[in-house]
């Protein structure tokens, strides 16, 4: 990748999670842990990726996102208010009684193509999307990121097998292998692994990709675009509460907002690192 | 005596969807496996590349037709009530509901009539489901006519439509040259003054038939049927009530939560009366014919007429 391009992609993908951060903190709850781990990914999805345009939210040929893993609507909303669907603003008052940005996604949110947060629920919906555009021969792609713990719930692997057996090879599903879930790490709580070999068997193309390293991400959607025939799955590997030192790897911070000191401390270390991308 | 017509209105549903596909561009049909019983077969066989059958997966069919819907197209999602409303209850809220997306979900096989397959298929609770979802729209003809027409209003709405059909042949009780079907609107079947009978599906044609055993003991009873359970036509049954007193309400479906519940939460806002729910009492059905299962769960003419002379005050 450029390198100037990626050193742009790194200062958005900071500025996202100073979004996570910033809605979380005025929200006093949300889940910061998981919204840090995709940060990279919905950067690089809005800002390289995706054909979507803020000033026409519901272009009938732009590119769709579900956001399977919808608790981790922080960094969607935080990705869009950047991108322009809707003011900065609106970050503040996220989870608050008459704001904009519910808890978890809304359809009638500006951007966000449907809503979510029941897990396992989306990436059918993306289904459902993916199978509309070959209905109508429209050449939009169908991205949506589930969690790894998500994808226990068994309808993730009913739209698996759908998703497969009507060619969707429209469809983009990223499983954001944190390797965390509440209840502790997803080996030890109800073990998804393997998951590469899962995706396999039920006849996806399978990527892995790492989740915080924009040439690597950039390489597995391209290779996602050479996929013909079959939906592709891209397993990335993510460290939850990536990019805040003490929210990195800790199971705490999946569901718990950070207190003035953290919030604090969490922006000074975003705010360390944008400049030294700016430098 | 003229012979009656009977049929299925699973049927009529999937004959509605065949006839309507050429007018309506967009629409589409999901089964689960089932479309030989949902009758969604008569559409496959008319329009194959419009009809996707997601197998034995309910709870993603309703995702994927939330999808569909999302990107402009008018899914039917059939399978059987049960499955629909019970198995994909989650689903049909979060993914359909919430977003309020124009889904319509074909719901066969409801009810005790299912016979034979005994309570695990028999559900009687999908209508007290539905109705807790804001913005669902629930509709259960009560003959080949009205589900014939149902599914067109249901096409003609933008929104989530339950629909509900049955297993069993019923009597065609209306007219097909002069049928007009008004979402929400309540239709009065034959007049009366000292008692309404409320009934929705194959209970219409017992109600009619009830009616007339009553008019013979002297009592005039008036027919409503409700084919729209939600949004209730509240304003027709707050008449009813005034002009009338007691309602007997009437539905093959849980006495809990259902059309009954509808019309008594409906009458104690607006003229409380005396209401009495005929339906299925709160147990579970059992196996046997379906016609032997509606008597002997009391959802007959025989039934109806009972109940009203026993709670009749005039």
């Amino acid at each position: 990748m450029d390198a100037k391009i990626k050193k742009e992609l790194q200062k958005t993908a900071c500025k996202v999670r100073m979004g996570v951060i910033e809605g979380t903190y005025n929200a006093k709850s949300g889940h910061p842990g998981g919204s840090l781990s995709i940060s990279d990914t919905l950067t690089y999805l809005y800002y390289s990726k995706m054909n979507v345009d803020a000033k026409a939210p519901e272009n009938a040929d732009r590119d769709r996102f579900v956001l399977s893993k919808g608790h981790t609507a922080p960094a969607l909303y935080s990705v869009l208010a950047l991108k322009g669907f809707f003011p900065e603003e609106e970050i503040k008052s996220l989870r608050h009684i008459g704001a904009l940005l519910q808890g978890h996604p809304c359809i009638h949110i500006p951007g966000v193509d449907m809503s979510s947060g029941s897990l396992g629920q989306g990436i059918s919906a993306a289904c459902g999307m993916a199978l509309a555009g070959k209905l109508d021969n429209k050449s939009y792609k169908v991205y949506t990121i589930l969690g790894d713990g998500e994808i226990e719930e068994g309808q993730v692997w009913e739209a698996a097998m759908f998703a497969s057996h009507y060619d969707l090879d429209n469809l983009v599903a990223i499983v954001d292998n944190n390797g965390l879930q509440i209840d502790g790490p997803v080996t030890e709580v109800c073990s998804p692994e393997p998951i590469t070999d899962k995706f396999a068997a039920f006849g996806w193309h399978v990527i892995t990709m790492d989740a915080h390293d924009f040439d690597s991400i950039e390489a597995a959607f391209a290779e996602a675009d050479t996929v013909k025939g079959k939906p592709v799955a891209i397993i990335q590997k993510s460290v939850k509460g990536k990019g805040v030192s003490f929210m990195e790897n800790q199971v705490g911070w999946h569901g718990t907002a950070p207190n003035k000191e953290q919030y604090e401390q969490a922006m000074a270390e975003l705010s360390a690192q944008l400049k030294e991308l700016e430098d | 005596m003229a012979d009656v017509i009977k049929k299925a209105t699973r049927e009529s549903y999937g004959e509605a969807l065949r006839d309507l596909a050429e007018e309506y561009k967009d629409l589409v049909v999901l089964d689960a496996d089932l479309a030989a019983a949902t009758k969604t077969g008569i559409f496959k066989k008319a329009y194959p590349d419009r009809f996707f059958d997601c197998g034995i997966a309910e709870a993603n069919m309703m995702g994927v037709a939330a999808g569909l819907a999302a990107c402009g197209k008018i899914p039917f999602a059939s399978t059987f009530a049960m499955f629909a409303a019970g198995r994909a209850y989650e689903i049909v809220r979060n993914s359909i509901g919430y977003p309020h997306l124009n889904v319509k979900i074909g719901a066969t096989h409801a009810g005790i009539s299912v016979g034979e397959d005994g309570a695990t298929h028999q559900c009687n609770e999908d209508i007290a489901l539905m109705r807790t979802i804001p913005g669902m729209t629930i509709i259960n003809p009560c003959d080949d006519v009205e589900a014939k027409a149902a599914v067109k209003a249901a096409l003609d709405f933008n929104g989530p439509v339950y629909m509900r059909f049955g297993r069993l042949a019923v009597p065609v009780v209306n007219d097909a040259a002069s049928y007009k079907f008004e979402l929400g609107k309540g239709v009065v079947m034959k007049d009366g003054k000292d008692v309404t009978i409320v009934a929705t599906g194959l209970m219409v044609n017992e109600a009619i038939e009830a009616a007339k055993a009553l008019e013979a003991d002297g009592i005039s009873a008036r027919v409503v049927n409700i084919h729209t359970i939600k949004p209730l036509d509240k304003e027709l049954i707050a008449k009813c009530a005034k002009e009338t007193g007691l309602i007997v309400t009437a539905e093959e479906h849980s006495i809990i939560g259902g059309l009954g519940s509808a019309v008594a939460e409906a009458v104690t806002e607006s003229c409380p009366v005396k209401v009495v729910k005929i339906g299925v009492n709160d147990e579970f059905g059992h196996s046997g014919p379906a016609v032997d299962l509606l008597k002997e769960f009391g959802l007959s003419a025989e039934n109806i007429a009972k109940t009203v002379k026993a709670n009749i005050t005039k």
